[in-house]
């Protein structure tokens, strides 16, 4: 079995749900996926210009893979802006905040407030949940 | 007694699935014990500002337990934390019914 992929902190999801581009002369009908980890791996280095080894810690990620993910980000975009693509976002293997869960059939993320003892998921009733922050 | 308010484009429950939470159109709420649902127009959908801090108020005093939509700003997240009120993110195109239909199933 493969390793199992470390969740990436996200201090704050993307403020749109993608970018497309106008004018486009061949339509390219394609769309890029870009993870939230990959969006915050690119704010923090080309917008709040840290060095990948502070970006690495506040990811709660090792550096060698912080550099990979701002890799596929960087590498996202490029295809993205050439072959004048879609970009959406998606949430990756991203965690925001605490008691925030995933539930791994139906890809719901809820909160469970300390007022609820049931361990399931809001929308499937699946016991099949797993916490976000690890 | 447990109340469920899903976001909502329409009024009917063939309506979509609204992904923003107090811009939505309309909250559909849904007692999940008798699978009654009703429909509330969304008053603060075209406030200048605060429209999610508003609309997490107004669920508040309504004593709402769970709330299903797209995606809560980080004010109306704060204060449905404080107020034990349970927040769920879908990131499906769905139906009312096809939501309504996922819950009640046991």
């Amino acid at each position: 079995m493969a390793r199992r992929i470390s969740p990436r902190k996200v201090v704050a999801p993307p403020s749109f749900i993608g970018f497309k581009p106008y004018g486009v002369i061949t339509e390219n009908t394609d769309s890029v996926e870009l993870l939230y980890e990959e969006y915050e791996a690119l704010k923090l280095a080309d917008y709040d210009i840290m060095n990948h080894q502070e970006a690495s810690k506040l990811m709660g990620i090792s550096r060698p893979t912080f550099a990979r993910i701002y890799e596929s980000a960087r590498r996202k975009i490029a295809l993205a802006l050439v072959e004048a693509r879609e970009i959406k976002t998606s949430y990756g293997n991203a965690w925001m905040e605490k008691n925030w869960f995933v539930c791994n059939d139906c890809l719901a993320r809820f909160t469970i407030p300390k007022n609820i003892t049931a361990r399931t998921c809001p929308v499937c009733h699946s016991f099949n949940i797993a916490l976000l922050n690890v | 007694m447990s109340k469920t308010v899903i976001t909502s484009s329409g009024n009917t429950l063939t309506s979509k699935f609204d992904k923003r939470f107090g811009r939505a159109e309309f909250f559909c709420l849904l007692d999940e014990a008798t699978g009654q649902t009703s429909f509330i127009a969304n008053e603060f959908k075209d406030a200048n500002h605060g429209a999610g801090t508003k609309a997490a108020e107004f669920m508040v005093e309504q004593q709402v337990n769970k709330i299903i939509s797209g995606d809560f700003g980080p004010k109306a997240k704060e204060l449905l934390e404080k107020f034990d009120v349970q927040m769920v993110i879908l990131q499906e195109e769905l139906t009312i019914q096809a939501i309504v239909d996922r819950i009640s199933k046991k």
